[in-house]
């Protein structure tokens, strides 16, 4: 396959092949490779092994490198990235510790299989395995967390190194793809040939569903009463939400999406479930519970969704879709798997579906949506978290993106903010990664600084990446903050409360909280603390206005507020607890 | 259940590293594995024995497919294939002794490839259970080194007859 690449570099290449191939250094190569692979940003810090590259990048117009605070804000803000845009997130930092920083970032990647390239620096080729300074074997740290990984020891095959890891990182099932570069590498010289053709003979992606699949789904589907579509991430990074939403409307089925999934269906839409799993909709899980035909569209049945596998869907014929084989029928056995790109599976199946004759099942769930919606209990005397993502939601008409960290404040971004359109949650799902939110906010900003970004985050996680909002000031990115601040590390708290007899162990944090109006400040954010919903309302209207800088407010919100619906770890729909009424 | 599971993995350090991690970080089982170069340059054939029930097994081939480094996975249980393990087998033997080892290792058609005055080396191919039962053979005269590879195979190229 041909490296892609804008009308105007094609030709260029073209006009190389007549004359002499230029004689560049690794350095150069590196910067022309992603130049030619369509990179614009660079989330980046630099060290030793790095300085000469660092001295190229001074003068590089092409591509922007934006300096980060520390190396795994820089792998969650690549994250923030590529999530927001599906193109692939780029990482330069340099050995050792700085590789180092960023197995959280790679692994938080792998696990939700986002695309992205971490280039790392390493000691020079004849020093490695020496204990140098600042050496680690990051291939050897990094080799479970990535797709894939390369050490480029040869000048002459960089070039096709990189080609290749852009190649696999964004094709099939994405992921993050490292390549160390040797300090010596990055200095040789080498006749560089831009072309080049990428041979894997071991990585062939099924991208189109079998035919016969395809028909044999569409039969598969015909005599469901009681159907339900189980939407994941999947669909997301297939760029699918449309071709879903034809499904579930030409199908007549109800959508649930899975936290990742969330987006790829519009949650305005009377088919939309909302989220099912352990802190999905009481009607979600119901729905499942009780359903005919199951079509899993780009979800893997994590046990964040399914609970007790044994009593998981119990009546339910299963359809699954998905790009990963090793994914079907990992944890559930599927009765009609396809292996494909959901977009183009869908492409070929939509037209040829019949509608379901499921309109005594869709007024069924209409009734339970009305008996069990969420809800939580407002107050007068404190904010609760829930009332401020649904302020929110209003004043972004479901229309932001919201990075969200990891916890209660995750859940209830999840439930309560309507999502009209994909790419629009950022969330770290599989690995749970806390610090997430800051750094991915950041990064989902510089892709597209014409969209509102948010990020949500506790006053836990805040404090795990906060730095980056030095990162914010130092490009005047004007991504907004949201401290959901109840002083707790509120998840563990939730689980303490409910099933450790209130032992709070280790999650108080709120004598030794910062200040975080002034901490945000000191940086030269806009800041504000809230804690009424009349100064919430004050609060949006102003960060809305603000287009030069970052903005963090700090929102005290209610301490024993707990997230609900909640089926216990390994429960089933059984084992689900509401929100009082 | 054991399965034979042959690769063909291009030829580099990562591609045993990825494989073995693969194993270990999903807690599946390696028995035996062995690797070598193939008949073809630049790829290298892998033979892993392996154990799980059928789903366990389905998951170490897919994974296996997904390794980057993996160019093909071939399950061959099921399939009639051909399969040999080399052992070399230091046994300690005075000169008395030298020839009932000797006879021994005729009936298991092993070779003598070092000899020693107090030493013997015996060099045997064969199945896993020919291997071990040369081993337990020698083990009452005192066995100095063994050293076993892990099983290779190869499908038969004719599968309609099989021994």
């Amino acid at each position: 396959m041909l490296v892609t690449s804008s009308p105007e570099v094609e030709k260029s290449a073209t006009d190389e092949k007549m004359v002499a191939p230029q004689i560049l250094t690794g350095a150069e190569i590196f910067l022309e490779s992603l130049v030619r692979e369509g990179v614009d940003t660079i989330f980046g810090y630099p060290g030793g092994a790095l300085i000469s590259l660092y001295d190229y990048l001074f003068k590089e117009k092409r591509l922007r490198h934006l300096l980060v605070t520390h190396e795994q804000g820089g792998t969650h803000a690549a994250d923030g990235y590529a999530r927001a845009t599906g193109k692939p997130g780029v990482v330069l930092v340099t050995s050792g510790p700085g590789a180092t920083n960023t197995v959280t970032g790679i692994a938080t990647a792998y696990m939700d299989s986002i695309p992205m390239v971490v280039f790392t620096g390493q000691v020079p080729s004849h020093m490695i395995g020496n204990d140098a300074f600042q050496e680690a074997d990051i291939l050897g740290i990094t080799r479970p967390i990535t797709k894939h990984s390369y050490l480029a020891t040869n000048v002459e095959e960089l070039a096709d190194i990189i080609h290749k890891s852009f190649h696999i990182a964004t094709t099939g099932r994405p992921g993050p793809v490292l390549i160390d570069l040797p300090k010596d590498m990055l200095a040789s010289k080498t006749a560089y040939f831009p072309a080049v053709e990428i041979d894997l003979r071991g990585y062939k992606p099924t991208v189109k569903g079998s035919f016969k699949q395809v028909r044999n789904a569409a039969k598969f589907l015909q005599g469901a009463k009681k159907p339900v579509v189980y939407v994941g991430g999947g669909a997301i990074l297939s760029d699918a939400a449309a071709e879903v939403t034809e499904f579930a409307r030409k199908l007549n089925a109800p959508v649930t999406t899975t936290l990742l999934g969330l987006g790829a269906f519009p949650e305005t839409d009377d088919l939309s479930l909302g989220m099912l799993g352990m802190h999905g909709t009481w009607y979600a899980n119901k729905a499942v519970d009780e359903c005919d035909l199951l079509i899993a569209v780009g979800a893997r049945f994590d046990d964040r969704v399914t609970g007790n596998l044994e009593k998981f869907s119990p009546h339910s014929k299963k359809m699954q879709i998905d790009i990963d084989p090793s994914c079907i029928g990992k944890n559930v056995p599927v009765d009609l798997p396809i292996v494909g790109d959901i977009k183009s599976v869908l492409e070929e199946l939509n037209p040829v579906l019949e509608k379901c004759e499921s309109d005594a099942w869709l007024q069924q769930i209409a009734q339970w949506k009305k008996e069990h919606p969420l809800r939580y209990s407002k107050s007068n005397d404190v904010l609760k978290p829930q009332q401020v993502i649904e302020e929110l939601s209003k004043v972004t008409e479901g229309n932001a993106i919201i990075a969200s960290d990891v916890g209660q404040h995750q859940m209830w971004i999840a439930q309560w903010y309507k999502f009209t359109q994909p790419r629009s949650h950022l969330s770290s799902g599989g690995l749970g990664t806390m610090g997430f939110g800051v750094p991915a906010a950041l990064g989902a900003q510089v892709a597209c600084p014409d969209r509102t970004v948010v990020g949500i985050v506790g006053d836990g996680g805040f404090q795990m990446t906060s730095m980056e909002i030095a990162t914010a000031v130092r490009y005047n990115i004007p991504v907004k903050f949201i401290i959901l601040n109840n002083g707790y590390l509120g998840m563990v708290r939730q689980w303490q409360e409910l099933f450790f007899e209130k032992r709070y162990s280790n999650t108080h944090l709120n004598p030794s909280n910062p200040d975080f109006k002034k901490l945000a400040e000191s940086y030269g954010a806009w800041a504000m603390q809230v804690k009424t919903l009349d100064e919430l309302q004050d609060a949006f209207e102003k960060m809305m206005t603000i287009t030069d800088r970052p903005v963090v407010l700090d929102v005290i919100v209610d301490q024993q507020e707990k997230v609900y619906p909640m089926i216990p770890a390994n429960g089933s729909f059984e084992n689900i607890m509401e929100a009082e009424e | 259940m054991k399965h034979t599971i042959n690769l063909l993995v291009e030829n580099n350090v990562g591609s045993l590293l990825r494989i073995a991690g693969m194993f270990s970080g999903r807690g599946f089982n390696i028995d035996s594995i062995s690797v070598g170069s193939s008949e073809e340059e630049g790829l290298s054939r892998m033979t892993i024995v392996t154990h799980g029930d059928d789903e366990i097994i389905e998951q170490i081939n897919k994974q296996l497919n997904k390794c980057i480094n993996v160019v093909k996975v071939f399950d061959l249980t099921g399939e009639a294939f051909v399969h040999r393990e080399l052992a070399l087998i230091k046994v300690q033997a005075t000169p008395t002794e030298r020839s009932e080892i000797m006879q021994i290792a005729e009936v298991f058609r092993a070779k003598i490839i070092d000899l020693s005055p107090t030493a013997l080396t015996v060099e045997a191919t064969g199945t896993e259970d020919k291997i071990n039962a040369i081993i337990s053979m020698l083990q009452p005269f005192g066995l100095k080194e063994v050293s076993r590879t892990g099983r290779i195979a190869l499908k038969r190229e004719f599968q309609g007859v099989t021994v």
